[in-house]
């Protein structure tokens, strides 16, 4: 009787039911607690562009919350480095932008978000712009923060992150050694032209006097090759924005 | 009628201590003796995967022992119900579904860990410890030794992993915990004096190589052979 195929269709389909149903229910419980623990987790990016892991660590969520809003100020732009207020009848803020479904968008219609950091509660003291990137790893989207000085060339910091790069190879673009790595480089070179920087294939050579070259991570050139594309493809995209800056660098500031 | 069924009754055996002495051995045993990494060798994967740290694998850990543990005693539960022909299947179910359990609830409340570990904790469903304790021992046995049971294993593959953890960690980046045990131990014998951190230990090949450490001495002191 146990075996019969009745006896297994109906069993399958409780069992299915019943787990369906705790897992479905689960997710409803804790879905407003992944919300804010992603929110949270979104700032700390953004924060780990300009300031080091180890104060970030060191916060607690609220004191990270209060720092991000005293010390971000946030404006959308078009790929023409027009800002952006609503879109479609409905407001634009730089946090509701979700960049990896923009970037399945032609370039035209995205929406680029820039995250201006400055002075605490003085959003005309910029000290610098933070640009997400978005962009595609070996095995899935990498993603990431850059932030420029305020002559718009020299980066001040940058963080990455991944959905699945291999551990210990290209998941390193998380390392804070990594990081540090593009501290100082130059996005454009002598001729005023956009070149980013890129990551070297192997690794262990010194770069210190070239300003578009980061030492590559050995194991992880393909990881490394997005990263590339990822950052010349987003500078790219805001090259408008950042000329509209560079010209204005003493007028500053665009709320 | 009365007086026959008094005649009749099969004198109850008395309940089997809550821990008695088969019910020990069910934790005790795949700590060393049957050691599921040592000596089954399996789990390998995630062995080597999360131990370049302590924190995230105690995480790891805790998560196998909940695993284990419930999906041990939810099999067992079932284990009358279970049509045979689609029983691993079943298995499957149940273990994702615990798995994505844990997963959600690392999300709410240790992102960073999630973070980390997502991609290992999902692979606990693969982790052939769980699914052969259960195929061997769940679908056999009452709940109570089918927990004590998953308990057992998945404290056998925890303690593994977190010694290996623990080395590697040391040697790796010199830290425990996150602490800078390097660094203290330095600072004691003055300013010249630097303790260097081993690169091969924050790669997976530490972990190859503190594991087969590890089973050599193990297997030196029990004197365990492969048939």
């Amino acid at each position: 009787m146990q075996q019969s195929n009745a006896y297994i269709i109906t069993f399958s389909v409780i069992l299915t039911v019943v787990l369906g149903l705790l897992l479905s229910g689960t997710s409803q419980v804790l879905g407003p607690l992944q919300k804010e623990a992603e929110a949270l987790d979104k700032k700390k990016q953004i924060l780990g562009a300009v300031i080091s892991a180890e104060e970030i660590g060191s916060m607690k969520a609220e004191e990270i919350n209060a720092f991000y809003n005293s010390h971000i100020a946030t404006v959308v732009v078009d790929i023409e480095g027009n800002e952006v207020t609503e879109q479609g009848g409905t407001p634009v803020t730089a946090e509701s932008v979700d960049i990896g479904k923009n970037y399945k968008k032609p370039v035209e219609e995205r929406l680029f978000p820039v995250f201006i950091f400055h002075e605490e509660g003085n959003a005309e003291a910029v000290q610098s712009y933070i640009f997400p990137v978005y962009g595609a790893g070996l095995w899935d989207a990498i993603w990431g923060f850059v932030a420029l000085d305020t002559d718009m060339n020299t980066i001040g910091g940058v963080t990455f992150a991944h959905a699945g790069e291999t551990p210990g190879l290209g998941a390193r673009i998380t390392e804070s050694g990594v990081q540090q790595r593009f501290v100082g480089k130059e996005i454009f070179n002598e001729q005023g032209e956009l070149v980013a920087v890129s990551m070297q294939k192997g690794e262990g050579k010194d770069y210190t006097g070239e300003p578009h070259k980061v030492d590559g991570m050995s194991g992880a050139t393909i990881t490394a090759n997005g990263v590339n594309d990822m950052l010349s493809n987003y500078l790219g995209h805001y090259k408008a924005f950042i000329d509209s800056k560079k010209s204005s660098t003493t007028l500053a500031v665009v709320n | 009628m009365s007086t026959e069924t008094v005649e009749k009754a099969i004198e109850k055996k008395p309940a089997e201590a809550l821990l008695s002495k088969r019910r020990k051995r069910l934790i005790s045993d795949p700590l060393v003796d049957d050691n599921p990494i040592t000596i089954q060798v399996l789990g390998i994967c995630s062995a080597l995967a999360v131990t370049t740290q302590m924190k995230p694998t105690l995480v790891m850990a805790i998560s196998v022992i909940f695993v284990m543990v419930m999906s041990n005693l939810v099999i067992s539960l079932m284990r009358n119900t279970i049509p045979s022909r689609v029983r691993i299947i079943v298995q499957l179910a149940v273990v994702a579904s615990l798995v994505t359990l844990v997963n959600e609830v690392l999300k709410a409340f240790a992102f960073d860990m999630y973070k980390e570990l997502s991609v290992f904790v999902g692979l606990i469903i693969t982790n052939c410890i769980v699914m052969g304790r259960l195929e061997a021992f769940a679908l056999g046995n009452k709940p109570y030794d089918s927990v004590l049971d998953g308990f057992g294993s998945a404290l056998g593959y925890s303690w593994i992993i977190l010694t290996v953890a623990f080395f590697r960690e040391l040697w790796g980046s010199g830290s425990v915990f996150g602490v800078p045990v390097f660094d203290y131990v330095s600072s004691i014998f003055g300013p010249d004096f630097k303790l260097a951190t081993n690169g091969l230990m924050v790669s997976p090949v530490g972990a190859f190589v503190i594991l087969g450490l590890i089973i050599w001495v193990q297997r030196t002191k029990t004197g365990y052979v492969e048939h």
